[in-house]
């Protein structure tokens, strides 16, 4: 299989534009004739279906949730980022673009990124339009802020409630259009299966969360916009119904899966209490613009942090890095507090956190100057820990956030299923080996309000469809499998509940598999899962029944999923012979321990191919290249 | 810490409900009030009972899918959190803690806590938007909105539908709910152009999903994790007013 990338010709400048004018249009009288399935209601799913229907497509929408606004796009905090340079501070779709590839440490499709800054304007037009409350000057214009270490402000923002309200705007966007007929709207459907007939993607197989029913869904293109699999490590800051159940699917169907070991830590996260912990909570990275991050000097010091002295500190990230200081990017910043915690340097009850401390900034301003600005996170940490933030450092540690890699897409975001676009975190696509802050709401909507709509119009006026009804033998095949896996779940009945395996699982890829890797932890991880996975099978307990209302079985089958991707990710980690962004590899780093690409063996995207459950799967490549911002190692000292 | 919990077992939308004890043992204080439930599902499923049914996803109180009452409250003891902000510590060790379903004509219980609000969804559907397709818009800065107006079409708008208001409500009403949208809207000018069709539409829908009237009891307003003020519902009834002398 040769992957085709299908990037345009042309100067970077151009080739959106140029492929948009050589993109085949549907007649509009035309476009009624045409059914769409998109599956998942976050800001790519839920701006891709109002989008499509406002061309006129007719669109099936489902999720999982009980309605389209719980998806988990409504809980990202800081912002979204446009280079309207409406600060004066030099911004251009350039330095977006620039600051995107770099920030992806060089394993980003340059083509995509350029395209995504360009829309990123749009984006804000467009939600502004909806009546986004975003936040104001006092003369009434939108007010920016930086954000991630960025060098310029350009972040849009809503208090610390951004992805609500951009998610609530394109909700309602979709709203309009269910109102209107043009959008069927399914709540509480699980896509289980994705059906290809004679190689194009021609529906999915949901199971009805509520009564048990496993339903057929016909259409011309399925478009995925389900997430990312950050679950895979149990704990992470994702929802906790977030899995990669709908991708790994119909990676099995034939989609091909990139670079699924670029996963990405979160600095500024609250540290793990307890045992029982059901998920992390993370709080702004904004927190890095005025608190300043230390440990104490002398391992396993244990006073109370008030009483240390300040020569007596490491305010390690201001050391290391005299001119980015506490504002490394994301990676940077995890790895470091790891490596402090590893040495002995970690505070707090389990030594696993470090201290981010405003007291400087109270001192600096005043207290209501920070609670004006991070109020709400400070609040958030009160609720979550008992401690007030004003009056001792919080303490943090880092915590999976966001996976980069996801099912391959090329350039009109078509996986290689033909028929079947993935958009947002789904997908691979634009963030390489690391994300900036503030990139990933724009990539969500930019991919569903101003990609799909011209790219799945060229598929379609470009392809045949022969009428297709629900009987046919691939629909009640798919059916027929999907409920027998149900059902056996049920039929196993052994002694460890589902979310036991998926602590386990979590805590393999978290200790081997998470902020460092190296090839013996990684082989170990190959080891583990396979005997893992064959417990699974005889000794999990799934109470209740099938044909009912039972969050057990929905998770039985997504931690099921999780076990086969667990293996792939660590496969492609082990494969991956370098460090780049989120994946670093401890035997490839600099003297200082920076990470060390291999851009000779490694510029490329890693798609694989499923090959069946144990079976190892096969590599296909898609070099990339550089040639408008060369490639150079990521320095922020 | 331990407790007893009394729990609202209903096997779907027919059947018959009823409490059911359990016991909440090794409990934290530092566990939040839905990973006390996660122990005690792993308990049932432990010994193959089905486990309790109830709606959660983000566990950091914005994706509104969590609520349910506990001890006759929405959300709990605390004022403007959601159920999945609650920790052990607000409870004494012992205690009896009672878990109920949201309880409105317009919620069907689905399953034990679970509850169906698409109610909340087709109210939105009968206008809770501005009509703009997707491109052809200008530029942003084109509109300006004085930031005071901003910040309290903000405040309307950081509510999350998880039905708090409509539960705490002896009528079930959903004023709340309805105002928060519509006075967002009506406070920006992108909202300006179908303020009266979009007011008199939502007012319409929900009465028709069998919401109760308004009585200015103000339950609502105690109760919404996202404290949104019932000064949106005199906003309401404003444009409503406005609306129909039109």
């Amino acid at each position: 299989m040769t992957l085709d990338s299908k990037i345009p010709e042309g100067p970077i400048q151009q080739k959106w534009d140029n492929h948009r004018f050589n993109l085949k249009l549907v007649n509009p009288a035309n476009k009624r004739k045409y059914h769409i399935i998109v599956v998942g209601t976050g800001l790519a799913g839920a701006s891709a279906a109002a989008s499509l229907a406002e061309l006129g497509y007719h669109v099936t929408s489902l999720c999982y949730h009980e309605s389209p606004r719980r998806a988990h796009s409504i809980a990202a905090q800081g912002g979204i980022n446009a280079p309207k340079n409406y600060k004066n501070d030099g911004d251009s779709v350039w330095r977006l673009f620039y600051d995107t590839v770099k920030g992806g440490d060089y394993r980003a499709r340059e083509a995509n990124v350029y395209r995504l800054a360009q829309v990123s304007g749009n984006i804000i037009d467009q939600c502004a339009a909806q009546g986004v409350p975003f936040a104001r000057e006092y003369g009434g214009l939108l007010d920016n802020r930086s954000f991630g270490g960025a060098q310029v402000s350009r972040t849009f923002y809503a208090r610390g409630q951004t992805g609500q309200q951009l998610l609530l705007g394109a909700y309602q966007a979709l709203c309009r259009q269910i109102d209107s007929g043009k959008v069927k709207f399914y709540a509480r459907r699980e896509m289980l299966d994705l059906i290809v007939i004679d190689g194009q993607a021609r529906g999915i197989v949901a199971r009805n969360l509520e009564s048990g029913a496993i339903e057929p869904y016909i259409g011309d293109a399925v478009v995925l916009a389900t997430g990312g699999y950050g679950n895979v490590f149990f704990l992470s800051t994702n929802a906790k119904y977030c899995n990669a159940t709908a991708i790994w699917r119909a990676h099995k169907r034939g989609a091909l899966f990139g670079n699924p070991c670029f996963t990405q830590i979160h600095p500024t996260c609250i540290p793990v209490a307890s045992d029982y912990q059901s998920k992390l909570t993370l709080m702004s990275e904004s927190l890095r613009n005025d608190g300043r991050i230390w440990v104490p000097k002398k391992a396993r010091d244990k006073r109370d942090p008030r009483q240390i002295p300040d020569a007596e500190r490491d305010y390690y990230l201001e050391r290391m890095y005299p001119s980015f200081g506490n504002l490394v990017p994301r990676d940077v910043a995890s790895r470091r507090a790891k490596e402090m915690c590893d040495k002995g340097h970690g505070v707090g009850p389990t030594q696993l956190a470090v201290y981010l401390d405003f007291a400087e900034a109270i001192q600096r301003n005043t207290k209501e100057w920070v609670a004006e600005k991070y109020g709400n996170l400070f609040d958030m940490y009160h609720e979550i820990t008992g401690e007030n933030a004003y009056e001792a450092p919080m303490r943090i540690y880092p915590a999976v956030h966001y996976t980069m890699g996801g099912l391959w897409v090329d350039y009109n975001l078509m996986s290689t299923i033909p028929g079947l676009f993935v958009l947002g975190e789904a997908n691979f696509s634009d963030h390489g080996a690391n994300r900036l802050g503030a990139s990933a709401l724009m990539q969500g909507l930019g991919d569903g309000y101003f990609i799909i709509p011209y790219t799945i119009g060229n598929y379609l006026a470009t392809s045949k469809f022969p009428p297709l009804k629900s009987d046919h033998p691939a629909f009640t095949e798919a059916a027929k499998s999907v409920l027998e896996q149900t059902r056996r779940f049920v039929s196993i009945k052994g002694k460890r509940p589902v979310d036991d395996f998926h602590r386990q699982l979590g805590k393999i890829m978290w200790d081997l598999c998470g902020m460092a890797r190296n090839a013996d932890g990684l082989k170990k991880v190959l080891q583990s899962i396979p005997q893992l996975r064959e417990e699974w099978w005889k000794d999990v307990v799934v109470p209740g029944s099938v044909d009912n209302f039972n969050p057990e079985i929905e998770k039985a089958g997504r931690v099921a999923d999780f076990f086969d991707l667990a293996e792939l990710l660590a496969t492609d980690a082990l494969h991956r012979e370098e460090s780049c962004g989120g994946h670093f590899r401890e035997e490839y780093q600099t003297e200082d321990g920076e990470a060390r690409r291999n851009d000779d063996k490694f510029m490329y995207v890693a798609a694989w191919e499923y090959k069946g459950v144990g079976e190892k799967s096969v590599l296909h490549k898609e070099p990339l290249s550089f040639e408008y911002v060369k490639p150079s190692q990521r320095s922020y000292k | 810490m331990q407790f007893t919990l009394k729990v609202w077992r209903q096997h779907d939308r027919q059947a018959e409900g009823k409490f059911v004890e359990y016991k909440a043992t090794d409990i934290t204080p530092d566990m939040s009030f839905l990973e006390m439930l996660d122990a005690v599902n792993l308990d049932l499923a432990r010994n193959g009972e089905e486990t309790i049914a109830f709606d959660h996803d983000c566990r950091e109180g914005i994706c509104g899918s969590c609520g349910m009452y506990i001890n006759g409250r929405a959300h709990g003891p605390l004022r403007g959190v959601a159920t999945c902000q609650l920790y052990m510590r607000s409870f004494k060790d012992g205690n009896t803690i009672v878990l109920e379903p949201w309880r409105a004509k317009a919620f069907p219980v689905i399953k034990d806590l679970v509850v169906d609000r698409s109610a909340f969804d087709r109210i939105i559907q009968a206008g809770g938007y501005v009509s703009v397709d997707t491109g052809g818009v200008p530029d942003a800065n084109t509109i300006p909105v004085p930031k005071p107006i901003a910040e309290e079409a903000f405040d309307a708008a950081a509510c999350i539908g998880c039905g708090a208001c409509v539960a705490a409500c002896k009528n079930s009403s959903a004023m709340l709910f309805v105002a928060a949208k519509v006075s967002q809207l009506a406070l920006l000018p992108q909202g300006q152009p179908e303020q009266k069709a979009r007011v008199e539409r939502m007012i319409a829908q929900m009465d028709e999903e069998e919401f109760g009237g308004c009585s200015n009891t103000y339950a609502c307003e105690a109760e919404c994790p996202k404290e949104i003020s019932v000064s949106h519902i005199a906003r309401l009834n404003r444009e409503f007013l406005k609306a129909r002398l039109k």
